[in-house]
């Protein structure tokens, strides 16, 4: 059974009011193609979970977001995402900010059918003062301590960016991390992936090596979608590292009156063909350097 | 600079440009106070065993891959997904390949943070008195004035391992008059201690930064001077603070850096990146 479908059928599962959980972290293997269709799309007042980079930044300043969780939002080498400050300092979007751990459990939660997930993690701080909806809880043991129980953080649809997967859905990273990806994948009533580069199956089946780096199964996997390039300008370490220079056009576009609207016309509304030959082409962007942390 | 020579390779005054060159490079390849900080930093792993030892920032890494060089039993990370058996130069690696031991991606960070068995040593934009730190947002939480990274793991870290501060510029705009705007990481703050929780159960261990070392006093949970960096005064670190200290009698100065040190120093920044990481005021 092929799960293939294009970028903008992957984007139609989407509908107004959703949830949706990004995969990645920051400015690393960001489902970007399928966030540029998203912001091709009608869709608006999305609930949006992510640990944060370029994705919160555009869908932010597209005005699609209706409440963000998350944690943090940076682009690493720009510590401070522009247009999600902007964003933030205007007052345009709801907000339900947690640890990075609490996010985790919440994913967790979520993955595993259960309300809440109980953890020490947010006691004490603005987590738990300036979002109503975590509750505390006595322990129903004898340790008489009061525990956060971060909710299940249930996901309508999640993106990932992987580097190669075949048509039933087994998904492979290679890279170094594969962050909250599976989480988001479990969390999710939907799972919609990109992958870099589309296999045989016979592919995973060269040395057991290959299927260690896939880390859910594929039934968790409801569509396929084939974008090189797919996380560009995020890194998709080994294949490829970030575009700095892409990254920092960006972020001066959030400095001109306008400057989201320029983006957007050069970079978002045209074809992902179109764009991939406007940032410099598959041969440049193979040469990218991996970032050195 | 080779022509530079050679053009006054005939004048006399070859040994004159000599000299100034060498001054010239020694201007460039040193920041005393950058020095200074890594070491005071460093010591706050001296006492930890087999611990993670986190330093987020570029001082507060060279401080941890020096602490560990003094100190093996100390882990740390490549600072991207493994751990690894010596600390990792900074920069430009130049053919140097880590030395991987651990796989450590981001999932397995929180297991580490969450078991307890780290110290890390970040650098936030607002400390109270309490110890209450702040990266988050300043101003109204609604509608900051300045939206910052967002809390990231502070509050996991403060609830579960030890922790320390690194300050660049010791200011009233950093050590704030009343609480911080956005409190993301637990302090000795009586009225938000949850319940069934002692003070005695947060680990503030030590605050540094380009005027002073501090800690918390252990009785009272208040902030103490513990040593002051050469040519600075108790008044100077109090008129920039915007809480009493306590202000011990006999102050010392804060050590400098051995020469081993420094030599281990240069050793971890071969590009020299820490001598634009801090100005002296």
């Amino acid at each position: 059974m092929s799960k293939l479908i294009s970028h903008l059928q992957a984007i139609n599962n989407i509908e107004s009011g959703m949830t949706i959980g990004i995969g990645g972290w920051g400015p690393r293997r960001k489902p970007m193609a399928l966030i540029r269709e998203l912001l091709r799309s009608e869709v608006r007042d999305l609930t949006v979970v992510s640990f944060g980079g370029a994705d919160v930044g555009m869908l932010c300043a597209a005005g699609k977001v209706k409440k963000l969780v998350f944690a943090f939002v940076s682009l690493d080498f720009i510590p401070l995402e522009p247009y999600f400050r902007q964003a933030r300092q205007k007052a345009e979007i709801d907000v339900m900010e947690v640890d990075e751990g609490l996010m985790i459990l919440g994913l967790r939660a979520a993955a595993m059918g259960a309300p809440f997930i109980p953890t020490e993690v947010g006691l004490g701080t603005d987590v738990i003062r300036r979002n109503k909806d975590i509750k505390l809880i006595d322990s129903p043991y004898d340790d008489s301590k009061e525990w956060v129980a971060m909710p299940a953080l249930n996901l309508d649809v999640s993106l990932l960016h992987v580097d190669r997967a075949d048509q039933r859905g087994v998904c492979q990273i290679k890279g170094p991390d594969h962050y909250m990806d599976d989480l988001f994948a479990r969390a999710a009533k939907k799972t919609l992936v990109s992958c870099d580069e589309l296999v045989d199956t016979n592919f995973f089946h060269k040395n057991s090596e290959e299927a260690r780096y896939v880390f859910w199964e594929r039934s968790v996997t409801s569509h396929v979608v084939h974008s090189p390039f797919g996380a560009h300008p995020s890194s998709c370490n080994p294949l490829y590292g970030i575009d700095v220079r892409v990254f920092r056009e960006y972020a001066a576009s959030a400095k001109r009156k306008d400057g989201w609207n320029q983006y957007f016309k050069d970079y978002i509304s045209v074809k992902e063909s179109v764009y991939l030959e406007k940032v410099g082409g598959a041969d440049f962007i193979r040469t990218l350097p991996l970032p050195i942390y | 600079m080779v022509l530079i020579l050679y053009v006054h390779y005939h004048c006399q005054s070859i040994k004159v440009i000599w000299l100034n060159l060498i001054v010239m490079r020694e201007k460039i390849i040193h920041n005393p106070l950058a020095d200074l900080l890594i070491c005071a930093c460093s010591s706050i792993w001296d006492d930890d065993s087999e611990v993670l030892a986190s330093g987020i920032g570029l001082i507060q890494r060279l401080a941890a891959s020096l602490a560990m060089m003094k100190n093996p039993n100390l882990m740390m990370t490549d600072s991207e997904a493994y751990i690894v058996s010596e600390p990792v130069p900074v920069g430009r690696r130049n053919g140097y390949e880590p030395r991987r031991e651990t796989w450590m991606g981001f999932s397995r960070i929180f297991d580490n943070v969450w078991s307890g068995n780290r110290h890390a040593l970040v650098g936030p934009s607002q400390i109270d008195r309490f110890g209450q730190a702040n990266i988050s947002a300043i101003g109204d939480y609604e509608q900051p004035k300045v939206q910052m990274l967002g809390m990231r793991g502070f509050p996991g870290n403060s609830i579960s391992h030890a922790n320390s501060f690194f300050v660049p510029v010791h200011s009233r705009r950093v050590f704030v008059e009343g609480e911080v705007d956005t409190v993301c990481s637990i302090g000795y703050n009586p009225a938000r201690l949850p319940k069934g929780y002692w003070l005695d159960d947060i680990d503030i261990r030590r605050i540094i930064t380009d005027l002073c070392v501090m800690d918390f006093e252990p009785n009272h949970k208040r902030m103490r001077i513990l040593s002051l960096h050469p040519g600075v005064s108790a008044d100077e670190v109090q008129d920039n603070t915007g809480f009493d200290l306590i202000r011990p009698d006999g102050l010392g100065q804060t050590a400098e850096p051995t020469p081993q040190e420094l030599a281990t120093i240069s050793a971890l920044d071969p590009n020299n990146l820490r001598i634009n990481a801090v100005k002296t005021r």
